[in-house]
């Protein structure tokens, strides 16, 4: 074929652009299904492989010991359950009152700088956060306990929560706050009852988003939490968690303990779904109501 | 004077500034605690590691000996294994994810675009345990048995493609972690490409370009950097990637050219040993490993930062 004029093209240069054009199109539409497939994929062998090992055991009973088959992970829903309110302590109130400050107080260059620390530490790898608890809440307390494994889930929360605490807090109007001050209400009343519970819906978004995050964090707790075999009835105590046992019955060697590692991978997913569309029906009212 | 009301009769009592303030305060002692934390968590893992710090200097990140029963620790095995299966991730992730981006913004129709969306979320939320519970009970088994051996039959004669195949290997948990960082560099670029301005296409249109030209000459080289900056922020993820790269990378402490071969990473060598860590040099040297991990994703995470921050604030031309 010979070079096209730049000026002129030919008709053959023309189809060949558009087959050129259609080509990636074509590609550009397999990509996108190729991202999407894992998803599927996952779900798939979660609900085959999982659904057929989930009984009534798996919800009532203890891990059984090695070799012997049945079982359940009750001890480690709860667990997971305990874990996350013990994050949400730690990390809720820590999160909410640093977005009060960035929304209602914060000069811009330092809210600039406070918003690119959250950046930095929200990147901070979660095995990191299972060195540094140890260090801080297990050695000197000569044990691991499920206090230090839900303080450093909270600790994850904090930037999560304070970001999008700080987001809906900016949306609510200045008129309500204006309003209220030239009534003379302190500022602190303002932002707690006029502000924040405007925003109330958004922030309890944010918090459940946070929780759907880190329910499934496995890292952190290996050092800090540690797993357990048992019912836990002291938080000073290791503590069992669905992560953490889906992990040491992953790696096992037994045919049983994968199958109640795949039960236990289709009930945490399931907890962190329903999170999530929580988290959808609620933003869906805030789109609707505004 | 006097027949004026004094505001005291109006208004309630100017009550006392305190628990403004102190409203004020504790708000600010909280956003100050996201500072305190990075101080915490850089200090404690320079505190951890201190004694292997001070025994073996700076030979600790070149020396690919890790021997806990000779008590002789080297990172360069785990430094290796952390940038190979990230770098693998990324040559896997950067392509499909942006393609998918611009699938999402120019071509797919409009009802289309929220589902496609929703499921990528739903990816994003998936543990990464239960990635690695996938990843060895499904994924393995068949990379195992088709896709590496396909692999080493048509591209056996490059050095990344020999030796025996194990399945658990860097090649499987660069895949692993590629599908885990795929949402977030989808998400972002679809930002930046959204943020691309339509005159920019519609000039290219006007010019007669098709429309693979158009998203060649007027969406992607507009949207290059940020582009970059969300695969560098992609990086930072897998950098730090755990509990699914633990399960299938192979986990032995070894630099080989195969891709084929088993690896260990920074990460999955902390959640190994730590528990099992026997001497003290031995567990500060695992601190270390944390500390050069810590550091990396740090300086990762702010460059990614600040390429995205340029692309918002001082990109060119912006047209409202």
């Amino acid at each position: 074929m010979s070079a096209p004029s730049p000026y002129l093209p030919t008709p053959g240069f023309a189809r060949w652009r558009k087959a050129k054009s259609t080509a990636v199109t074509a590609v550009l539409v397999l990509c996108a299904l190729a991202v999407i497939a894992p998803l599927f994929l996952v779900i798939y062998f979660l609900l085959v492989q999982g659904w057929s090992s989930l009984d009534l055991n798996f919800f009532t009973q203890l891990p059984k010991p090695t070799g012997e088959s049945g079982g359940g992970m009750a001890n480690a829903i709860v667990g997971t359950i305990e874990l996350l309110a013990m994050a949400s302590v730690v990390g809720v109130p820590l999160g909410i009152l640093g977005g009060i400050y960035l929304a209602e107080y914060g000069s811009d260059r330092g809210n600039d700088w406070l918003r690119f620390a959250a950046d930095v530490l929200n990147g901070v790898p979660s095995i990191v956060w299972g060195m540094v608890i140890y260090l801080v809440l297990v050695v000197p307390f000569k044990g691991f306990s499920a206090y230090a494994g839900g303080v450093a889930l909270g600790l994850m929360m904090v930037p999560l929560v304070m970001r999008t605490t700080e987001e809906v807090l900016i949306l609510v109007p200045q008129s309500y706050r204006e309003a209220a001050l030239a009534l003379g209400v302190a500022r602190w009343k303002v932002i707690m009852v006029i502000v924040v519970r405007t925003a109330l819906k958004g922030i309890a978004t944010g918090v459940i988003v946070a929780l759907a995050r880190i329910a499934g964090e496995t890292a952190p707790l290996l050092f800090t939490a540690l797993g357990n075999n048992f019912w836990n009835h002291n938080l000073k105590e290791p503590i069992a968690a669905l992560p953490l046992q889906i992990f040491a019955y992953a790696i096992s060697p037994y045919d049983d303990w994968h199958r109640q590692a795949w039960a236990g991978a289709l009930v945490l997913m399931a907890l962190i779904l329903a999170l999530n569309i929580t988290v959808r029906v609620l933003s869906r009212d805030r789109r609707k109501s505004s | 004077m006097s027949a004026v009301p004094t505001p005291s009769t109006i208004l309630p009592a100017p009550g006392s500034k305190v628990p403004d303030l102190a409203f004020k305060w504790v708000a600010a002692l909280a956003a100050a605690t996201i500072v305190a934390l990075i101080v915490l968590v850089g200090w404690q893992l320079y505190a951890g590691s201190r004694q292997s710090i001070a025994h073996f200097g700076l030979g600790f990140l070149w020396s690919s000996e890790w021997d806990p029963v000779q008590d002789k620790y080297g990172a360069l095995p785990f430094i290796f294994g952390t940038l190979v299966s990230s770098l693998i991730a990324l040559v896997i992730a950067v392509p499909l994810g942006v393609a998918t981006a611009l699938f999402l913004t120019e071509l797919a129709p409009l009802k289309l675009r929220q589902p496609i969306v929703m499921a990528i979320e739903m990816l994003a939320a998936v543990p990464s345990v239960i990635f690695g519970l996938w990843g060895i009970f499904i994924l393995i088994p068949w990379l195992r048995d088709h896709l590496f051996v396909w692999l080493k039959h048509t591209l056996g004669f490059l050095p990344l493609f020999q030796g025996p195949i194990y399945g658990v290997s860097m090649l499987a948990a660069g895949i692993i972690i590629a599908i885990m960082i795929l949402p977030i560099i989808t998400s972002i670029s679809r930002e930046i490409l959204r943020s691309v301005p339509n005159l920019q296409r519609e000039a290219a249109y006007a010019l007669g370009a098709t429309r693979w030209e158009v998203l060649k000459i007027a969406v992607l080289s507009y949207a290059r950097r940020g582009l970059f900056g969300a695969a560098i922020l992609g990086l930072g993820r897998a950098l730090g990637e755990t509990m699914a790269v633990t399960m299938v990378i192979g986990n032995r402490p070894q630099i080989s050219a195969s891709l084929f071969a088993p690896g260990y990473t920074l990460a999955s060598v902390i959640a190994n040993e730590f528990a099992e860590a026997t001497t003290d040099l031995y567990l500060n040297s695992l601190f270390e490993l944390g500390l050069v991990l810590l550091g990396v994703t740090i300086l990762v995470n702010i460059a990614a930062q600040l390429m995205l921050k340029s692309m918002t604030k001082g990109g060119p031309i912006k047209v409202s």
